[in-house]
């Protein structure tokens, strides 16, 4: 029932989509070796043509999910590209979470089951396309061999077969058995997009009614009969293991049960997240901090300037970037960024059941199969024995990219009998975090004739890659650090791109929303903007002029510009900034206008992008994907920085990791170019643009050139320039 | 240490036991099994804790149980019941607000509130109701739209 699983894993791996990170993956990466596959549920009397389509006799037609939803909206696009393809009956569509499985739900681009860097559209939007084909096929053989006519007679449409000839119709429900019989088609023929019913409608999402009367359910809703309730310590100094523990007066709490003290970390067991939380407050644990405890953040950055003095690996080099440094007037800058917390509104959890033979887990992760074989590690159980329960994810923004919470929930379980469910408390969740890197770039250009000729750029930061993804880490370079470094959408004759590899001491970091490209839009258009006035002309003319061969780009930033009211005039201290960047597969051109108070205190008045993401799934989505990604990218560049004091993180909650709130949020007009060209990704595509932007806009209504997030309020007080 | 304590909550009465200190969300989550209301933060920070109490818009998480007995409690599972509950959530589904949806429990409560008093907010009523809750996916622009869209359906 499920041979045909791989409708085309490998035709994928070898497809046509494009831009540095896809293709990047491309090489070094094999798809998975061809073993028997465990139907991942139960198919007995339905339709079950492949991993994705499930179609019963009453008609109901379930969709397996195989990305996980965290807010983006996935769930709606993959059942919508599957839907158009199946001609399914959009009434009768139902979803279902996919299991654990790499071979079947593992995404094309990473080969892992992973839902990140906005791909998912990007991942499956063939592979999907053809689930959908093949099954449709498959019922118009049924119902033509019923009626003893051509396939090709018959049409398909609202999960109906139908011969108009004899004017014969059949449900798909009617031929659910008789199309199991049937053997899937090669290379079935996909719809022309001029087709498309339902791609490129804006659909209402499927998973939002729920997500207003409380009915949604998130991993740390799981209710588990007989669970107790946990939350945890670990040692404030990253790396730190426990000393003593003294639990007496924890133990007098009502309603706590046990106390488990592991290496590195103590978890209070009670009735309830209150008992576990007040137990905790009363235990008196002395850590034994380790070297790690002096380390801090000026170290971090002495460590990080020095790294990035020396030569790097060389990601791209076009023409002669000797010659082209050497023509015309030559600047220099560099860019800082810093760690970043993730802040999910859903603290992190896992809610575990580890028996002796088996471990049940109740979470939401972005990596199934991934917390599944680390579970099994940790529970040194076979992976078979391990059983994930995905949930809806409040929030992932790439936090959920690591199993580390699943992992300490998994390990406190083991000391538990029965099920518990294991809840950080914010605090824990911002000081345990796997945070954004750190990451310094230094830009030289040299310009001549208002127009750009050399560009060397180099960034310094950790190879996040290297621990997430090892076989994608090629030649000492990190292919997500340098995305959006290494495909400049400006026609430049001179250009070469380095890397240099640098992990900050101790501190775990990770994938953070926008990845890469954060850094790189930020420092690369931050120093567009400078180019320009030094080149005497206007910020989008001077991008204008080097866009004469990329139709694309230029139709987004002229787009952005008309929208946006560029050129008109502004009271003083207000700016408007753009941003144009080439990154996860989109174009997309962003305008920010904001204003700089006397005391330097920022007001963001209005945000505009236009986005050409090829082919839009779901435009409403995408139009939403984006006014957040703003925002997300906003509240990063005006409040988000983790700081490091004896090893330790300083923030702690929402007072002092903040987040942009409703009064502080702009107009947002987003708006999305009609295209034929293959969907990108658009998730994280706000996010990278809102710091540039804003930041070009304070360069406008101040003068001041920032160089480093988050932005110093006390550089833009009035009379200061840089 | 434990106390029985009764609780009227969504206009039906719950009895249990639970230490007077406790505050409702962790009550209601942990201990009533009603998880439409979220944890954030947990020191008032976030307000995706948010429930009404006798109508007002309250922190569950910083709330004592012992401070509401004898109290009207409604959470997100019963809003829809109310009228301005009702309009605001069809109004969330037609701006197609919810992203993560995680907040957004929290949101509907508070906007609730405010039009159950407010039938009619501006801007800055929309501001001073809504600040106190969080959304990490950056939803307000369509906050913002539905609550006003609620308040028309309303007038």
């Amino acid at each position: 029932m499920n041979a045909h699983h791989n409708v085309s894993r490998r035709t994928l791996l070898t497809g046509g989509v494009a831009t540095g990170f896809l293709l990047a993956f491309h090489l070094p990466l094999r798809a998975a070796p061809n073993e028997p596959v465990q139907p991942p549920d139960v198919t007995d009397g339905k339709f079950a043509p492949n991993a994705f389509i499930r179609i019963d006799a009453d008609g109901a037609t379930t969709l397996v999910m195989p990305q996980v939803e965290m807010g983006q909206g996935i769930y709606t696009a993959v059942s919508m590209i599957l839907a158009e393809e199946l001609d399914a009956d959009w009434s009768q569509v139902k979803l279902l979470h996919a299991p654990a499985n790499e071979k079947l739900y593992g995404n094309p681009i990473f080969i892992i089951q992973a839902t990140g860097g906005s791909t998912s559209v990007r991942a499956f939007w063939k592979p999907l396309r053809e689930a959908g084909a093949s099954a449709r096929a498959m019922l118009v053989q049924a119902a033509a061999a019923q009626w003893q006519v051509e396939p090709a007679s018959c049409t398909t449409s609202k999960g109906q077969v139908t011969h108009k000839a004899s004017g014969r119709t059949l449900s798909y429900g009617a031929l659910a058995a008789a199309a199991s019989g049937q053997t899937p088609p090669k290379n079935v023929p996909l719809k022309d997009p001029k087709d498309f019913v339902y791609i490129g409608q804006p659909f209402k999402r499927l998973d939002t009614p729920d997500k207003v009367n409380g009915k949604a359910v998130y991993g740390i809703d799981a209710i588990v009969p007989g669970m107790k309730f946990a939350t945890l310590a670990q040692c404030p100094v990253f790396g730190g293991k426990v000393g003593k523990v003294d639990d007496r007066e924890a133990r007098k709490i009502p309603g706590v049960r046990q106390i488990v003290v592991l290496d590195d970390l103590v978890a209070v067991v009670g009735d309830h997240m209150w008992a576990a939380k007040k137990g905790l407050d009363a235990l008196e644990i002395e850590w034994n901090e380790g070297p790690n405890a002096k380390i801090n953040s000026k170290a971090v950055w002495d460590d990080l300037r020095a790294a990035s003095a020396k030569d790097g690996v060389v990601a791209q080099s076009t023409g002669d970037i000797g010659k082209g440094l050497a023509v015309g007037e030559k600047f220099e800058a560099s860019f800082e960024l810093p760690f970043l917390a993730h802040a999910t509104m859903e603290p992190l959890n896992a809610t575990v059941h580890c028996k002796p033979d088996s471990c049940e887990i109740w979470t939401g992760t972005q990596i199934m199969a991934r917390v599944q074989s680390e579970a099994a590690k940790a529970a040194g159980l076979p992976v078979e024995k391990v059983t994930v329960n995905q949930h809806l994810l409040g929030g992932g923004f790439g936090r959920k990219l690591e199993p580390d919470m699943v992992v300490a929930a998994v390990r406190i379980a083991k000391q538990v009998d029965g099920p518990v469910k294991v809840v950080w408390t914010r605090e824990e969740d911002i000081q345990h975090d796997v945070y954004r890197p750190v990451y310094r770039d230094t830009i030289a250009a040299s310009l001549s004739g208002g127009k750009i000729v050399g560009w060397k750029y180099k960034i310094t930061g950790a190879a996040i890659i290297a621990r997430w993804l090892p076989p994608a880490f090629q030649k000492g370079i990190d292919i997500d650090a340098i995305d959006s470094a290494t495909d400049v959408p400006y026609e430049i004759p001179n250009v070469h791109v380095e890397y240099v590899r640098a992990e900050p001491p101790a501190i775990p970091t990770g994938f953070w929303r926008g990845v890469g490209p954060n850094n790189n839009v930020f420092a690369v258009e931050s120093f567009m903007d400078e180019l320009a006035r030094k080149a005497g002309k206007d910020p989008v003319e001077f991008r204008r002029g080097m866009l004469a061969n990329s139709p694309r780009f230029l139709s987004v930033l002229n787009l952005a510009a008309e929208k946006a009211g560029w050129g008109q005039p502004l009271p003083a201290r207000v700016g408007r900034g753009v941003c144009l960047q080439p990154s996860f597969g989109s174009c997309i051109a962003t305008v920010v206008e904001a204003e700089v108070d006397e005391q330097g205190e920022i007001k963001l008045r209005r945000a505009t992008s236009v986005v050409d993401t090829g082919i839009a799934v779901n435009p409403d989505t995408i139009v939403a994907q984006v006014e957040g990604g703003l925002i997300f990218g906003l509240t990063a560049a005006l409040y988000g920085e983790i700081t490091i004091d004896k090893g330790r993180v300083q923030q702690s909650n929402f007072h002092d990791y903040r987040m942009l709130r409703i009064n502080q949020t702009p107009k947002i007009e987003v708006h999305v170019v009609k295209s034929g060209e293959a969907p990108g990704g658009i998730g994280e595509t706000g996010t990278t643009a809102g710091p540039p932007a804003l930041r070009n806009a304070i360069y406008a209504a101040t003068g001041v050139a920032l160089r480093r997030l988050p932005i110093d309020r006390k550089l833009l007080a009035a009379g200061k320039k840089a | 240490m434990h106390m029985a304590t009764t609780l009227t909550v969504n206009g039906e009465t719950k009895s249990f036991d639970a230490p007077p200190d406790m505050p409702l969300l962790w009550v209601l989550r942990d201990i009533l099994g009603m998880t439409g209301t979220k944890f954030g933060c947990g020191i008032a920070q976030c307000g995706a804790c948010t429930v009404h109490v006798d109508g007002k818009a309250v922190r569950s998480c910083v709330l004592s149980v012992s401070a509401v007995a004898n109290r009207a409690i409604t959470t997100i599972e019963h809003i829809g019941s109310t009228p301005a509950g009702a309009k605001v959530q069809k109004a969330w589904l037609e701006a197609e607000v919810v992203q993560c949806g995680y907040c957004q429990s929290g949101q509907i409560m508070s906007a609730a509130a405010l039009l159950a008093s407010t039938p009619n907010p501006d801007d800055s009523d929309i501001d001073a109701a809504m600040a106190g809750n969080i959304c990490r996916c950056g939803t307000y622009v369509r906050i913002r739209e539905a609550i006003k869209h609620a308040a028309n359906g309303q007038s």
